[in-house]
């Protein structure tokens, strides 16, 4: 009797081949911390070198307070953009998505094929009309219209999703309120957001990750330093002489902390969210 | 489906249509026609014909025979060509290995493969840069560990070398997508035709082919095309980790269409670049919309 000799071998196998995956996957990170607590000179030639091995907490300070491009400043730009241009599009997406799922009317399908389509859609698209737009409209350089442009962008995915989730729900509570004369929209927002309130919070979850990690928009709607937000603060930290890893990595722990934390906590959400955002039940 | 005769439907549309009007729909309308303008000018497909033309778009002289920059269509191109099969491989075979109860800490290394997919991609870019920097990073280091010299050098400063450091490090990132689908896929094939394919005796190769391939199709479709539209579009990664250089050695059409608006300032040459990736954006659109019907 080989086989438990056999399925021995082959747990072994399995299981170090999926390590070495998880392991190569997880060493850029490693590399990241590394170099972001540890002296410059202990990490130029490798940080996989462990000796000598010093603590410091200097490259996060230097990242933080940094003379030119301070990465705190830019901690607290992104968080002034991405909250409202979270929920901005979330709540007039949803009332769209709402009439997508439960109502028919004139060009609905054209109109949510012209959704879909600009859920694909490159942002080069629109930057630069948009651009003289908003200087124009004096928006340029200010957070409102970074925002606005975030909230525009946002909807039609989130469209997409919520009227996906919407259609899942069942609709004989909001059949019994209409028999008992509730309006449409008591109906939307007494009855049908509570219920949706999962959805509502994978597609929060991932439109804010998103904005927060914007690069782009950013780039062409703010241009002046103290505006920049944490992303755009990045790739200018590099040092004048030479690149200095330890404040690029102490940087990069800081302005992906946030996405991290967000994905850590709602995990259950963010997949559901990003599953049902690109497949349809 | 309530069958509405009221205004009811386009009430609920109202704040939507008010938001991307503006800031969407007008811009895209706009851009192709300033592509067709030069100067305010009407040029006609003239812009086009230059943009196409030059060699930052396709630089045959150059490729396939010397190292890059071979133009920054063509670098999509390969960046498809190397990037896409590569991601569907490793996310099909991870979502594969980690299926079963055998593995142990299977939903950690699924997080781990997944982190990529969460960090900002500016974030992703940089650590690419690190990577295959001479010194301070780990592929350089490997290389000169196995003795070869050609390759121990910092990768994204060597227009031979740049693109692809690029591209690998892309592959690093996006694979935790088509293994987080692919295990949402494997997941919702119902284990009795598992059962089923096993009592008529089949091996695990005729299972995979016969069973799971075909009912993960819906699956692969998705992967696909999302893979699609962001090889397109990868833009954060080049800027960071090469910045579309050395001499445009990894410059991609995204970036490209940057370079024309900000650097150079020739605003309908930008929306010539950004039509062409649009353009080509709408094929694996189109196969999304269509699937719908």
């Amino acid at each position: 009797m080989n086989i438990p000799k056999y399925k021995l071998k082959e747990f072994i196998i399995s299981n170090s081949i999926a390590w070495i995956l998880g392991v190569i996957w997880l060493i850029p990170f490693v590399g990241v911390l590394m170099a972001s607590i540890r002296p410059y000179r202990e990490i130029v030639g490798g940080w996989w070198h462990f000796s000598p091995f010093t603590i410091t907490l200097k490259n996060f300070v230097g990242a933080f307070n940094h003379p030119m491009f301070p990465i705190g400043e830019g901690l607290r730009n992104s968080l002034i953009i991405a909250i409202p241009s979270t929920i901005t599009p979330l709540l007039v997406a949803a009332l769209a998505a709402y009439a997508f799922a439960r109502y028919s009317f004139p060009v609905k399908h054209y109109l949510f094929a012209f959704i879909v389509f600009l859920m694909a859609l490159p942002q080069q698209m629109t930057i630069v009309p948009l651009y003289f737009l908003l200087r124009n409209f004096h928006l340029l350089n200010k957070f409102q219209g970074l925002i606005l442009v975030h909230s525009a962008w946002g909807l039609a995915w989130i469209i997409f999703f919520m009227r996906n989730y919407f259609s899942m729900l069942p609709t004989d509570v909001e059949e019994a309120a209409r028999i008992d004369g509730a309006s449409d929209f008591k109906i939307f927002y007494k009855i049908v957001l509570p219920m949706a309130l999962p959805g509502l919070i994978s597609a929060a979850i991932l439109q804010f990750t998103w904005v927060w990690s914007d690069f782009f928009l950013a780039l062409v709607f703010l241009q002046n330093p103290e505006k920049y937000v944490a992303t755009q603060r990045l790739p200018l930290l590099r040092g004048q002489y030479f690149v200095d890893w330890g404040i690029l990595t102490a940087a990069s722990i800081m302005v992906m902390l946030v996405p991290l934390l967000v994905y850590t906590l709602f995990q259950k959400y963010y997949i559901s969210g990003m599953i049902g955002w690109s497949t349809e039940k | 489906m309530r069958k509405s005769k009221s205004l009811t439907p386009l009430f609920f549309l109202l704040p939507a249509l008010i938001l991307m009007v503006p800031f969407v729909i007008y811009p895209v309308f706009k851009t192709v026609y300033l592509s067709f303008f030069l100067d305010d000018k009407f040029v006609g497909l003239e812009n086009y014909k230059n943009v196409l033309l030059s060699p930052d778009i396709v630089n045959l002289d150059r490729f396939p025979t010397n190292s890059p920059p071979w133009g920054a269509l063509i670098h999509n191109v390969v960046w498809i060509a190397i990037h896409l099969p590569a991601t569907i491989f490793l996310g099909l075979g991870i979502a594969l290995l980690l299926r079963g109860k055998e593995i142990k800490g299977a939903s950690i290394i699924k997080s781990i493969v997944f982190l990529g997919m969460v960090i900002p991609m500016i974030v992703g870019g940089l650590i690419i840069r690190f990577l295959f920097e001479e010194g301070a990073g780990v592929i350089p280091a490997i290389f000169k560990a196995l003795g070869i010299e050609g390759l121990a050098i910092t990768w994204t400063a060597y227009p031979k070398t740049a693109l692809f450091a690029a591209i690998l490090g892309s592959i690093w990132i996006w694979t935790g997508f088509s293994m987080l689908m692919y295990s949402a896929g494997l997941a919702s094939i119902p284990k009795d035709y598992y059962e089923a394919a096993l009592i008529d005796g089949a091996n695990r190769f005729q299972i995979f082919k016969n069973v799971t391939w075909p009912l993960l199709k819906p699956i692969t479709i998705v992967v696909v095309a999302m893979t699609l539209l962001w090889d397109l579009k990868i833009f954060d990664v080049v800027y960071v980790a090469t910045g579309g250089g050395p001499g445009g050695a990894s410059m991609v059409l995204a970036l490209q269409m940057w370079d024309y608006f900000a650097r150079a300032l020739n605003y309908n040459y930008a929306a010539v670049v950004a039509v062409l990736l649009t353009t080509l954006t709408l094929i694996p659109a189109l196969w999304l919309i269509r699937r719908r019907e």
